[in-house]
């Protein structure tokens, strides 16, 4: 796939990208629908419980009867509500996340772009997302939802900076942003950038967990303070179209976390002698592998972690996250420099 | 320069925080709070004017639903008033059992504050650890009184129901386990930077303050004040068992936490006692079938799960009351909520609030 990209466009390549991106855009949906039940089971062990077991065979079929019950239910705008921004609002916030997966190399061969920029790709699309989640708490006219707006405003805006910086510091070592060349490096130098960039990594998880409003960072929705937060007003299949926002840019930043710091495709420990077999498994396993385990990481925290208040939340970005990657940005350049 | 408003949030009466239909009316400059305005009543129902009405022995189901989560303390908040007004002498049986659900009951009533605290500042898992181990003290009740929450077990002179064959024992296991638990509870939850953070240093206030609110139980107790009522004013038996009335002086959330978990083991301690001393022997004391107290008054108070429970009691010599009042700490408690709240943000004053404990049947009466 990634060589058509390199060659001129004949109608043949034309319809395999569009199948292929069609195919894409069901696994997503595919892996949004199983996340939640993923999700509620995994929840549902570490609290005792045995979670969804009713609806289909292990209760597999939760959530697309959850899903479907969503797109049954009546379409309510509050007659309060700002009519056009109130439908704008879940569209703004879902079409960029489906527009980040594109810039994600799956493997060395899969993927749908490739572009030197991917990286700001991802983080300018994603941050027209807090715009529709800004403006679906303003135009909802009910005073939980613009609270849950302005902090999701507030949040998100202030650890884009620490996302950005932590990530930095790869860029620096890659020396360069495609994130092919990312993990090409990682292959060339034989470790993955979690070792050497492991404080980066850190911020990395924790800027990436605020950015997703999940749980500890989940303030824009606090359910025992704001009720719903932005999304209160919100019911049937608009509702539906925020939640799936949230779970697209989980499996968008895990794919991201994967590639950026995991190695991508690689398999792992390709260091010791004697592991080199591990090559004969193709690529997509292992993506799928770590991959898996990055989801389930968000899934853990979820279960374990008290939610942040509001002010400490922004000191920690402000005071904390941000120095510390400036201070790994600036490190690791001087290593480059000196090596 | 900009203009700005403040802004009126109405908080309840459904609200995920407000543990019931409890509305606050909050004034909001931003995210920080500027005034608090609590209204109470949705949950009134006159249990006191009813009570009127009643004889003795049929105001006991009534005060089950007042704090419906330590229901056993208010059974025996009414039934001790009326026992000291005809002064009875209760069977050592009786006494026994009473002590036993009364401190199980504590323990389930924190356990459900444990949780529902906790799911307010956003952890999810220790709220169905903690109903786990309550679903084992209800189950207890269950088998000694066939209710799970509204148990009017106590009697005027004793209790209804023997304990079964095997639910001592029963008990015994179960306070080694909840010890175990309590560690776990400490494990999971005290330790976490993010918790300790919601909780060190918010909503505090000395003891000045706690005295003039009439706070009472952990709220007051956080403060440094040694105001137990099983210990300051021993009634029933215990003055026989031998346990610590957990202090702090620091005045804040995290204090109350602290005082509530190490309640919990306060009162293990107190059933183990009583499970290894409990006499053989009856179980009702010789009561008329009819009961008159004598003309005349009188306040009696325990120490409820919330504070001091307090019954006071006029009687004309008739076999219903002339006029009944409780004092419900709940209520009294939440006073304080105004004060606490002024400056604060929304997600302290639902940790605030939280912190209290209280249930709004209680609240509203």
């Amino acid at each position: 796939m990634i060589d058509w990209l390199h060659q001129p466009m004949t109608f043949g390549t034309f319809v395999w990208m569009a199948l292929f991106a069609v195919l894409l855009l069901v696994i997503v949906l595919g892996f949004v629908t199983y996340v939640i039940y993923f999700e509620r089971k995994v929840i549902g062990w570490i609290q005792l419980r045995h979670g969804p077991t009713q609806v289909g065979p292990f209760g597999l079929l939760q959530t697309p009867a959850d899903v479907l019950k969503l797109l049954l239910k009546e379409d309510i705008i509050p007659k309060l509500a700002d009519k056009p921004l109130f439908i704008l609002a879940p569209v703004l916030a879902f079409v960029p996340s489906f527009t980040v997966v594109a810039v994600i190399p799956f493997t060395d061969a899969i993927g749908f772009t490739d572009t030197n920029v991917a990286l700001l790709i991802y983080i300018a699309l994603s941050g027209i997302t807090i715009l529709g989640i800004l403006l679906g708490g303003w135009a909802s006219n009910n005073k939980y939802s613009l609270l849950g707006g302005m902090r999701s405003a507030a949040q998100m805006i202030s650890y884009e900076i620490p996302l950005l910086l932590s990530v930095l510091g790869v860029i620096v070592m890659a020396g360069t942003m495609n994130l092919r060349g990312i993990v090409e490096y990682q292959q060339q130098m034989g470790v993955w950038f979690v070792v050497p960039q492991i404080i980066g990594f850190l911020i990395f998880l924790i800027a990436a967990n605020a950015e997703m409003n999940r749980s500890p960072f989940d303030l824009p929705e606090a359910e025992s303070e704001l009720v719903a937060g932005y999304h209160t007003e919100y019911s049937g299949f608009r509702f539906a179209i925020f939640m799936l926002t949230e779970y697209v840019y989980m499996f968008a930043m895990s794919s991201l976390i994967v590639v950026l710091f995991l190695g991508g495709w690689l398999p792992p420990l390709q260091w010791v002698p004697g592991l080199q077999f591990l090559q004969a498994v193709p690529g997509i396993i292992w993506f799928l592998l770590k991959f898996v385990a990055v989801v389930f990481y968000w899934l853990w925290l979820r279960a374990t972690m008290p939610r942040f208040k509001t002010e400490l939340l922004m000191k920690f970005a402000w005071k904390v996250l941000l120095p510390v990657s400036l201070l790994n940005l600036v490190a690791t350049a001087l290593i480059k420099a000196m090596v | 320069m900009i203009r700005t408003e403040e802004l009126t949030l109405n908080v309840g009466p459904q609200h995920p925080s407000t543990h019931g239909v409890l509305r606050l009316v909050v004034t909001l400059d931003g995210e920080r709070i500027t005034h608090v305005e609590p209204v109470v009543g949705y949950l009134h129902r006159g249990t006191e004017k009813l009570a009127e009405d009643l004889n003795f022995t049929q105001i006991i189901p009534y005060t089950d639903r007042m704090d419906y989560l330590a229901a056993m303390l208010n059974n025996y908040n009414l039934v001790h008033a009326v026992e000291t007004l005809m002064g009875l002498e209760i069977p050592e049986r009786a006494e026994y059992l009473r002590v036993i659900t009364m401190e199980l009951n504590r323990v389930a009533s924190h356990l459900v504050w444990f949780g529902t605290y906790l799911l307010d500042i956003g952890a999810l898992s220790p709220f169905l650890f903690a109903f786990n181990e309550r679903e084992t003290i209800l189950n207890l009740f269950n088998e000694l009184c066939g209710a799970r929450l509204t148990y009017s077990y106590m009697r005027v002179g004793g209790v209804k129901w023997d304990a079964p064959e095997g639910w001592l024992e029963k008990v015994a296991q179960f306070v080694q386990r909840m010890r175990q638990k309590v560690d776990e509870f400490h494990t999971l939850v005290t330790g976490n930077e993010i918790f300790l953070s919601r909780m060190r240093g918010v909503g505090k206030y000395d003891a000045e303050t706690a005295l003039a609110f009439g706070l009472s139980g952990v709220n007051l107790r956080c403060t440094g004040v040694n105001y137990d009522i099983r210990k300051f004013k021993p009634y029933s038996i215990y003055d026989r068992f031998d346990f610590e009335v957990p202090l702090s002086e620091e005045g804040d959330c995290y204090a109350r936490y602290m005082l509530r978990l190490e309640e919990i083991r306060q009162s293990l301690r107190i059933v183990e006692q009583a499970v290894a001393q409990i006499p053989d022997g009856p179980i009702m004391a010789k009561v008329p079938k009819m009961l008159r107290p004598p003309k005349g008054e009188v306040f009696t108070s325990i120490e409820g799960a919330r504070g001091e429970l307090g019954c006071h009691i006029v009687s004309d010599g008739k076999d219903r009351p002339y006029r009944i009042k409780f004092r419900r700490p709940s209520f009294v408690n939440l006073q304080i909520l105004p004060k606490l709240a002024v400056g604060l943000s929304m997600s302290d004053f639902v940790a605030v609030l939280g912190a209290i404990d209280i249930v709004l049947g209680e609240v509203d009466g």
